[in-house]
């Protein structure tokens, strides 16, 4: 597959190795807990699903059990970041961002305490659990808080990436991973730098923006539009806010259309805050793939991905429309 | 190290001052909540002048006691105080709730030298509390943490969610104050959403609770002190108040929750608490 060489992507990107992005969030915080003495990891009952067990099992002295209360654990994280500590909260995208979203905004973020939220099960391939454990909201109830980071990795090396870099950083971050087991497209060498979007495949007929999963389809689907004579530029952008306004005007510039792919609602998402680029630094036809306005449902990963148009097919469809616009 | 408590006569004169300072905030910003600024001043100033450490010259002093102002909404009695202490230029206590001012309508510890954390959405301050107490017992510093909390507040589901935490955590350096004044914005709390039994919910919580006179500044002391020495369990201090203590047309009256005295009733409410 015809991908850029400096990005270090991994060799075979049709059958790669699968891996929940929720490990690597687990590495990195054993790695943490081993290198960075004022680290301390709080769950809220949910250790085994976020992958905070392994740090309850090796550092138990580092692992703080809050039971299941959002809300106050996000209180105590900020306790716990005003007494000199780097907390990291952990459940899921749901019970986080929405559950607890005024003690983020106001204990935490007006308070630009320096807390860090692992937000886990994000997205609809979180399956047979349904709707209310499928978070599709979390990126515009964080993204809109001032001062809030939000990060949606694309792989478990990623997602480890991050949440080393969080811990480094000083002030609010949010992290989002999935619970499924997806493909590992990145490497240890791969270049990943928040705030700054990766371009993974060079082309000039349509960008694909993506974040999470959705960049591997994005990939598959630009490999088998170039059969067709269309070159799609696909660029990973993880980081949702500060989101990269440079990386992506050049995108639309060069490229005169563009696509955004995520799995997580159409509304102010990642497609959200594209548009809110594009449209301001240079308006080029675009088209928002992501959950339609509906709930999730039970059934299995894959399948339900499939469903809600999270697939090669859907991008490689959604291209073609937009291209038909840019010629118009 | 325990501080020399101010004999009675002499914190109850600063409280009058105290009060006095709330008024005039009050009255130079055109709004604010009188009633439970007033009603917490004895609770307030009790821990500043007879039970905390603290540096008014070096606000994050390392060895320095941590007082949490819950219901935010009071922050004026938490500025009178801070600005007689010297935390920062008496004056700025007129610019209250003006644009630019280091003092916001509900605290903002990024801009008031002195305060702790940003409060006046109910219910958040004990979480904050634990969490430092927390840091504290994990670094082996003996520094305290003290909570200010609504009766009102209790109506909160986190407030319980955190009294659950400090008592399993056995956070021992924490305590809460309950400022019970029996009124919330919509009328009696008994009314509104019943408490009582309010010192029972927190013995079942496995708290220590004292209960006490809130303008009783040596009841107070004494209560702070049994706080410091309960070992095992943190303790709640359920303080008995009136709301808008000190101006006769203020007091228990619902409708001065959140209201700031007119130029008419500024002169009636100075004339009350003169000297």
């Amino acid at each position: 597959m015809k991908v850029e060489k400096e990005m270090h992507l991994v060799e075979d990107l049709h059958q790669p190795q699968e891996k929940p992005t929720r490990d690597g969030y687990g590495d990195g915080l054993l790695f943490l807990c081993e290198t960075n003495p004022n680290v301390v990891v709080l769950d809220a009952d949910l250790a085994k699903s976020t992958r905070t067990v392994w740090v309850r099992d090796k550092y138990p002295e580092r692992f703080i059990d809050m039971g299941i209360s959002e809300q106050d654990m996000l209180g105590t994280a900020g306790g716990l970041s005003l007494g000199g500590k780097i907390p990291f909260v952990s459940t899921y995208g749901v019970f986080v961002a929405g559950r607890a979203w005024d003690q983020i905004r106001t204990t935490v973020c007006y308070g630009g305490l320096n807390v860090k939220i692992g937000g886990a099960h994000g997205g609809i391939s979180v399956g047979p659990d349904g709707a209310t454990h499928q978070s599709l909201e979390e990126i515009p109830l964080m993204r809109v808080l001032p001062g809030m980071t939000v990060i949606a990795p694309t792989d478990c090396h990623e997602t480890k990436k991050a949440t080393l870099w969080a811990a480094e950083y000083t002030g609010p971050v949010y992290l989002r991973f999935g619970r499924e087991a997806v493909p590992i497209i990145t490497t240890e060498k791969t270049p990943f730098t928040v705030g700054k979007a990766e371009t993974y495949r060079q082309g000039d007929d349509c960008a694909i923006v993506a974040c999470g999963t959705l960049v591997w389809l994005a990939l598959l689907a630009s490999d088998e539009l170039e059969k067709e004579g269309i070159q799609c530029r696909v660029i990973n952008n993880h980081t949702i806010k500060p989101i990269d306004k440079k990386t992506l005007a050049k995108a639309a510039r060069e490229c005169g259309c563009m696509v955004t792919a995520e799995e997580h609602s159409i509304f102010g998402g990642l497609g959200g805050a594209v548009a809110e680029v594009i449209c301001q630094e240079h308006p080029v036809p675009l088209r928002i793939i992501g959950i339609e306005d509906r709930f999730g449902e039970s059934g299995e990963p894959w399948e339900l991905m499939e469903e809600f148009g999270m697939s090669k097919d859907n991008i490689k469809k959604k291209v073609k429309e937009v291209l038909k616009m840019k010629k118009k | 190290m325990a501080k020399k408590p101010l004999p009675k006569a002499e914190l109850d004169k600063i409280c009058k001052q105290l009060r006095r300072d709330i008024m005039t905030m009050l009255v130079k910003a055109g709004s604010g909540h009188a009633g439970g600024s007033l009603g917490s001043v004895e609770i307030i100033a009790t821990l500043y002048w007879n039970i905390m450490n603290f540096d008014p010259a070096n606000p994050r002093w390392d060895e320095r006691d941590y007082f949490i102002l819950s219901k935010g909404h009071v922050c004026p009695a938490q500025y009178a105080v801070l600005g007689n202490l010297g935390f920062f230029p008496k004056d700025e206590l007129w610019t209250l709730r003006k644009l630019g001012s280091i003092l916001q309508g509900h605290p903002h510890w990024l801009k008031t030298p002195g305060l702790e954390a940003s409060t006046g959405s109910l219910g958040q301050g004990l979480s904050i509390a634990n969490g430092i107490a927390m840091a504290l017992k994990r670094d082996g510093k003996p520094n305290r943490v003290f909570c200010l909390m609504g009766d009102g507040e209790q109506d909160e589901g986190q407030i319980w969610e955190a009294g659950m935490t400090a008592a399993h955590y056995k956070l021992d350096n924490v305590c809460g104050i309950v400022d019970r004044n029996y009124l919330q914005i919509d009328g009696n709390t008994e009314d509104v959403m019943g408490l009582d039994t309010l010192s029972d919910k927190w013995r079942a919580f496995n708290w220590n609770v004292i209960e006490c006179d809130g303008h009783d500044v040596d009841a107070l002391t004494d209560a702070y002190n049994q706080a410091i020495a309960t070992k095992g369990k943190p303790t709640i201090i359920i303080a008995r108040t009136t709301k808008g203590k000190g101006v006769s047309f203020i007091e228990n009256q619902v409708d001065w929750h959140g209201k700031a005295p007119n130029q008419e009733q500024y002169e009636k409410a100075m004339a009350e608490l003169a000297d």
